[in-house]
C-alpha cells in the first residue's frame, strides 16, 4: 500500500499517510483541544460540586440584590441600598478617574523629564536621569504606601494645612482646591474658547495657503494661542469678571467647596504620575534618539532652522517610534490602579473583592472585573494596531 | 610650517605636522563648567534654580536621615516603648525601628534559631544568579545548576524535599510550615522560582503563537493576550480564591503555592512577548538553512533559533526579571509576608506604626540595590550584544 | 563678519578659503594647519585614507563641526559662532552625505521643496517647479510621489543630490557619496556627479573613485593623518606621486 511499483521495476515511495505533516497536524490539534476541554470539564465540574456543598449560589442574578456596604468614594450617587451592579459601576468610575487623569499628568511629566535628560545643561540631565534610574527600581507599592502615609500621617490637620499656592490646601484630609463656581458666564467663556479655536484653525490654513502661493511664513501658531486666550478673557471681562473659583474655606475642623481629592485618591494619582512618568520619560528621549543623527545634518546643511528642523524633520519620525509604547504604558496606569486596594481607595478591584468575599460568588466577581480589564486592554491594542498599519513607512 | 606656499599650486608636504594640545580654552574645568551649565542664558537660570533647591532641600535631609536619627536603644535595658518616645522626641530619623524589627523585616515569622537555613537558601540563591551571569557559565549545564539549587533552597527552608504529596524529611532539620517563610528568602524566591518554571513555559507559548497550526496558536494567543491585558492583583486573587474552588475536596495548595503557581503564569505571558520579540529578529535564512540540512522542527529549534534567540533577548528578559521581583510585593494581598509586608507586619505593631517612612524608605533602599544592579547589568549586556552586531 | 574688498579683474575669484585651520576632537587632533583655497568653477578632489580628516574637513566648510583655530572663509563670509553667518553659508553650500539622510516620511517631492519653501522662502508652486526640474535632471522625475523607502540606493542618492541642487548653491560638497551603494549603481550616480561638474559649478568631492577624479577634477588633494600631504592635478598627481605617503596610498587603492 505504501509503495507504487512502475513499469520499469523502480519503486517509488508515496509515503504513509502517518507521516503527512496536514494530517499529523490535525492530530496533534485534535489531541490537544481534547486535553483542553477535558481539564475545562473537570474544573467545571468541581466547581459546581464544591459550591453545591457550601451553599453558593452560581450565577450573576446576585447583581440585582442590595449592596449593603457603604463606599467611602462615591463620584456617582450611591448609598448602600443600592444594588451590587451599581456598586461595581462606583468602582469603574472610581478607576476610570484616577486612571485618565494619571495619563494626562504623567504624559506631561513624562516629556518634560524625557527632553530634560537630552538638555545640554550636565545639571538638568543628570538630575532628570537620577529621577528616572530611582522611580523606576522601587517597587509602585512601596510608593503608593509612602505618598499615602506622607498625605494621611504626615500632613498637617485642616487648621495648619499647607498653603503652597493661593487656593489649595493640603491636609491630612487630602489636597483642597478651588472648583469654579456655576456662573453661566463661563459657558460663554467656554464657548468663546471653542470659537476661538475655530478661528484658530481657520487662521491655520489661510497661512498655509499663502505660505504656498507667496512663500511668507506666518506665525500662525502664536497668533491662534493669544485667540485662544484672549478671546475668552475679553468674554470674561465684558460679563463682569466674577469671582470664578469657590475657594476652599476653613470652616470649623474641615473644608468647604472647591474639590476635594481625597488623601486615597491623592496618594494613587501622585504614585501613578510619578512612577509612569519616568517610564514615559525614557520612551519619549529612545524615541528623540532612535531619530538618526544624520537627518539633523542633513536638515542644518540645508539650511533649515531648528524650529523647523524639529516640528517637520525629528518630532514626525520620533512620534511613531514614541506613540505605541506610549499606549502601553497608558494601559499599564490602568492596570496599575488595582493596585489602589493596597491603600484603601475603593476602585473596581477592590470593591469587586468586597462583594466577592460578601455573596461569596468569588468567581462571577473575579470575572467581572477581569473582564472590564480585558475590554480596555483589547480596545486599546486593537486601537494601536490600526494606528501602526496607517502610520508605517512605505517601503518596498 | 607656516602658510608660504600658494594655495592653489601643486604642492608637497616636506614633513609631517605634530600633533599638538589643543588651545586651553576649549578643554579643562572651566571650559567644561561654561559649556555644560552656562552655556545659554536659560541654562544659567536653570543651573541657579537648581542650585538653590539643592542648599535648600538636601541639608535638611541629610541631617534627618543621618545626623540626628535615633539609631537604636540608647542602653540595653530601654524598653521598645523608651526607644519609641525617644523617637518621637527627636527631630531625626527613627532607625531604631529597623533595628528593632529587622529581623521580621528579613525573615519573617522563621524561627529564630533556625535563622541559618534561610540565609543559607538566599545565598545559593544569590550565588546562583550572580553566575547565571557570566557568559562562560550559559549552557546545559547552568539548567541543571538552577534546577538543583531551587530545590535545594526549598529543602532547606522547609525542612525535607517536598514532592507533592509526599515529603522526604531530611534529618536534623525541623519542619517549617510555608505559613511562617517572610521577609527577603520570601521576595527571592518567589521571583526565582517563578522565573525558573515561567521560562520553559513561555518557550512553548512563544513557539505556539507563531505555530502554522491554528488550534495550537489560538490558544496561545490567547492565553497571552488575556492574561498580559489583566492586572497582576486580579490574577493572584484568581489563584488564591478560585483554587480551592476548582479542586476535588481534599485538595489543597497552600497560599505560597497559590501565590506562586499565579506569578508563574503572568510571568509567563510576558517572557513569551520578549521571546516572541527575540524570535522574530532572526533572519529567515537561518530557518531556511536549517531546513536544507534536513533538521526536524524540534530539532531546528534546539540547536539552531532558540540558542539566537534566546540570547538576543536576555537584556529584556532581565527587564521582564526586574518587574517581577517588584510585583511580588503584592503577595500582601493575599495573605503572604514579603519583604514589604514583613515590614508592613512590623508597622502594626501599634507602637512603631508613625514610622511608616523609615520602614518604607528601608524597603526601597533594599529594592533599588537590588534592582539597580540588575538593570546595570542588563544594559551592560545589551552593549555587549549590539557590539557584536553593529553595523558600521 | 569679514568682507575683503572685492577682488580686481584679474585675481582669481576665491569662493573658499581656509588659513591655518585646526581642529581637535577632546584631545585628538584631527585637522593640522590646513590650508586651501577653492576658486569658483573649480572641481577639488580630496582623497586619503580613513581617519586622516577628509570628511571632517569638508564638515568644517558648512560648520556642522566646529574649528578650534584658523578661520575659514566661504563666500567672502567668516565662518564664526555668528548664526547670521552660519545660515547665510548654508544657503550657498550644498552637501551630499554617504547614508543620503533623505527624510523617510516625506516624498520625494517633499524632500526637495521643503528647504526652498522654508528657508528662501520660495511659493510652493514655483519650488515644486524646480524640484521636478532637478529631478529631471538626475533623471528620475517619474520617482517624485514616491517615498524615499520604495526607492533603491542609487536613486536615493540621485534624489538627494536633487535636493542640495534646489537650493541652487553656489558650492557642492560630496561626502564619500558612493561608498553606501552597491557597485552597479555607482554609475549611475557618478554620472549624474559629471554632468554637474561639465556645467561649471564648484565642487569638493570626498572619494574613492579614482575615474572620477581622472575625468573631471582640476585638482587633487591627498590628506593624511589630519594634514594635506600632496596636492598637484589630476595626471601629475596620479603619475608622478611626490611624496612616499601618497606612493603608498596610491598604491593600496589603485591595485586592482
Amino acid at each position: 500500500m505504501t509503495m507504487d511499483v512502475a513499469a520499469a521495476g523502480t519503486a517509488v515511495r508515496r509515503g504513509s499517510a502517518f507521516n503527512d505533516p496536514r494530517l499529523r497536524s490535525i492530530f496533534y490539534q485534535a489531541v490537544l483541544l481534547l486535553v483542553v476541554i477535558g481539564i475545562g470539564w473537570f474544573l467545571v465540574s468541581n466547581l459546581i460540586h464544591n459550591r453545591e456543598v457550601r451553599g453558593i449560589a452560581t450565577g450573576y442574578g446576585f447583581l440585582n440584590r442590595e449592596a449593603g456596604f457603604a463606599i467611602a468614594e462615591t463620584p456617582i450617587s450611591y448609598t448602600p441600598s443600592d444594588p451590587y451592579s451599581r456598586a461595581f459601576l462606583v468602582g469603574l468610575v472610581n478607576t476610570l478617574k484616577v486612571s485618565i487623569l494619571g495619563i494626562i499628568l504623567a504624559t506631561l511629566l513624562g516629556v518634560v523629564v524625557g527632553v530634560s535628560r537630552l538638555s545640554s545643561n550636565w545639571l538638568v540631565a543628570k538630575l532628570a536621569a537620577g529621577y528616572v534610574d530611582l522611580v523606576r527600581n522601587i517597587p509602585l507599592t512601596v510608593q503608593l504606601l509612602l505618598w499615602a502615609g506622607l498625605i494621611r500621617v504626615s500632613a498637617p490637620a485642616p487648621r495648619q494645612a499647607a498653603n503652597p499656592v493661593p487656593g489649595v490646601f493640603i491636609s491630612n484630609r487630602g489636597i483642597q482646591v478651588p472648583s469654579i463656581e456655576n456662573n453661566p458666564i463661563f459657558l460663554w467663556v467656554v464657548i468663546a474658547a471653542l470659537v476661538a479655536l475655530v478661528i484658530g484653525w481657520g487662521i491655520a490654513r489661510w497661512a498655509r495657503q499663502r505660505q504656498a502661493a507667496t512663500g511668507q511664513p506666518f506665525h500662525s501658531f502664536w497668533v491662534g494661542l493669544a485667540l485662544f486666550i484672549g478671546l475668552p478673557l475679553v468674554v470674561w471681562l465684558a460679563g463682569g469678571a466674577p469671582a470664578a473659583f469657590e475657594i476652599p474655606e476653613l470652616k470649623g475642623f474641615n473644608f468647604q467647596g472647591g474639590w476635594t481629592l481625597s488623601p486615597e485618591f491623592a496618594a494613587m494619582l501622585l504614585g501613578l504620575t510619578v512612577y509612569t512618568a519616568s517610564f514615559i520619560a525614557e520612551i519619549v528621549r529612545g524615541g528623540i534618539l532612535a531619530v538618526s543623527h544624520g537627518q539633523t545634518e542633513a536638515a542644518r546643511a540645508l539650511g533649515l532652522h531648528s524650529g523647523v528642523t524639529l516640528r517637520r524633520i525629528i518630532l514626525p519620525q520620533a512620534l511613531r517610534m514614541i506613540i505605541p509604547p506610549m499606549t502601553s504604558q497608558y494601559l499599564n496606569i490602568t492596570k496599575n490602579s488595582s493596585l489602589a486596594v493596597v491603600i484603601g481607595y475603593p476602585e473596581l478591584v477592590s470593591i469587586g473583592n468586597t462583594i466577592g468575599n460578601q455573596t461569596g460568588q468569588v468567581v462571577e466577581a473575579i470575572s467581572i472585573f477581569m473582564a472590564v480589564y480585558l475590554f480596555i486592554s483589547l480596545s486599546i491594542s486593537i486601537g494601536m494596531n490600526v494606528y501602526n498599519r496607517r502610520m508605517s513607512l512605505r517601503e518596498r | 610650517m607656516a602658510a608660504t606656499h600658494s594655495f592653489t599650486e601643486p604642492f608637497v608636504a616636506t614633513q609631517e605636522i605634530p600633533a599638538e594640545p589643543p588651545p586651553g580654552s576649549t578643554t579643562g574645568p572651566i571650559a567644561w563648567v561654561r559649556q555644560n551649565l552656562f552655556s545659554t542664558w536659560y541654562n544659567i537660570v536653570l543651573t541657579a534654580v537648581i542650585a538653590y533647591l539643592a542648599i535648600r532641600l538636601i541639608p535638611p535631609f541629610i541631617s534627618w536621615a543621618f545626623i540626628d536619627p535615633v539609631w537604636g536603644p540608647a542602653t540595653p535595658d530601654q524598653t521598645p516603648a523608651d526607644v519609641v518616645a525617644a523617637c518621637r522626641a527627636a527631630t531625626g530619623a527613627c532607625w531604631a525601628f529597623v533595628n528593632e524589627k529587622y529581623r521580621l523585616i528579613f525573615f519573617g515569622l522563621y524561627p529564630f534559631d533556625e535563622y541559618w537555613r534561610p540565609i543559607l537558601a538566599m545565598l545559593i540563591l544569590l550565588g546562583l544568579a550572580v553566575s547565571s551571569t557570566v557568559r562562560r557559565f550559559w549552557g546545559k549545564r547552568l539548567i541543571v545548576a538552577w534546577v538543583v539549587v531551587i530545590v535545594a533552597a526549598i529543602t532547606l527552608m522547609y525542612g525535607a524535599i517536598p514532592l507533592g504529596f509526599l515529603d522526604i524529611p531530611i534529618p536534623g532539620l525541623t519542619l517549617v510550615e510555608t505559613g511562617k517563610w517572610g521577609g527577603l528568602p520570601l521576595t527571592m524566591g518567589l521571583s526565582m522560582i517563578g522565573l525558573a518554571l515561567a521560562f520553559p513555559f513561555s518557550i512553548l507559548l512563544a513557539l505556539g503563537r507563531r505555530s502554522n497550526m491554528p488550534a495550537i496558536r489560538t490558544l496561545c494567543v490567547t492565553y497571552i493576550e488575556l492574561v498580559r491585558g489583566v492586572p497582576l492583583i486580579t490574577v493572584l486573587f484568581m489563584a488564591s480564591v478560585m483554587f480551592p474552588l476548582f479542586l476535588p475536596e481534599g485538595w489543597n495548595f497552600n497560599y505560597l503555592l497559590r501565590a506562586q503557581v499565579a506569578i508563574i503564569m503572568f510571568t509567563a505571558a510576558y517572557l513569551a512577548e520578549v521571546v516572541r520579540g527575540g524570535l522574530q529578529s532572526i533572519p529567515k535564512g537561518q530557518f531556511e538553512a536549517a531546513d536544507s540540512l534536513g533538521l526536524s522542527y524540534w530539532q531546528k529549534q534546539r540547536l539552531i533559533i532558540l540558542p539566537q534567540a534566546l540570547r538576543i533577548s536576555i537584556p529584556a528578559l532581565v527587564n521582564t526579571f526586574i518587574g517581577s521581583f517588584m510585583d511580588t510585593t503584592l503577595v500582601i494581598m493575599v495573605g503572604l509576608f514579603d519583604l514589604l509586608g514583613a515590614a508592613r507586619l512590623g508597622l502594626s505593631d501599634s507602637i512603631w506604626g508613625p514610622f511608616y517612612k523609615e520602614a518604607y524608605l528601608f524597603v526601597s533602599l533594599l529594592f533599588f540595590v537590588f534592582c539597580f544592579s540588575m538593570s546595570k547589568y542588563s544594559q551592560h549586556l545589551e552593549r555587549y550584544l549590539n557590539i557584536g552586531t553593529r553595523r558600521r | 563678519m569679514a568682507a575683503t574688498p572685492a577682488p580686481a579683474a584679474t585675481e582669481p575669484d576665491v569662493l573658499i578659503q581656509m588659513s591655518g585651520v585646526n581642529k581637535w576632537y577632546g584631545e585628538f587632533h584631527v585637522l593640522r594647519d590646513i590650508n586651501l583655497a577653492v576658486e569658483r568653477g573649480e572641481k577639488v578632489v580630496i582623497c586619503g585614507p580613513s581617519g586622516s580628516g577628509k570628511s571632517t574637513l569638508i564638515r568644517c566648510l558648512n560648520r556642522l563641526e566646529e574649528h578650534q583655530k584658523g578661520s575659514i572663509i566661504v563666500d567672502k563670509i567668516e565662518l564664526t559662532n555668528d548664526v547670521k553667518n552660519i545660515d547665510a553659508i548654508r544657503r550657498e553650500v550644498g552637501m551630499v552625505f554617504q547614508q543620503f539622510n533623505l527624510f523617510p516620511h516625506l516624498t520625494v517631492l517633499e524632500n526637495l521643496t521643503l528647504a526652498p519653501i522654508w528657508v528662501r522662502k520660495i511659493p510652493k508652486k514655483e519650488a515644486e517647479e524646480t524640484a521636478m526640474y532637478f529631478l529631471g535632471r538626475v533623471k528620475i522625475p517619474e520617482q517624485a510621489g514616491k517615498y524615499p523607502g520604495q526607492l533603491s540606493g542609487g536613486q536615493q542618492q540621485r534624489v538627494a543630490i536633487a535636493r542640495s541642487l534646489c537650493m541652487k548653491p553656489k558650492i557642492l560638497l560630496f561626502d564619500e557619496p558612493t561608498s553606501a551603494l552597491d557597485p552597479e549603481m555607482i554609475k549611475e550616480v557618478l554620472d549624474v556627479m559629471i554632468e554637474l561638474a561639465r556645467e561649471g559649478i564648484t565642487m569638493i568631492c570626498v572619494t574613492h573613485e579614482m575615474g572620477f577624479a581622472r575625468t573631471v577634477a582640476n585638482r587633487v588633494i591627498f590628506m593624511d593623518r589630519g594634514q594635506i600631504v600632496e596636492q598637484n592635478e589630476p595626471e601629475e598627481f596620479f603619475k608622478n606621486p611626490k611624496s612616499d605617503r601618497t606612493k603608498l596610498f596610491l598604491s593600496q587603492i589603485l591595485a586592482h
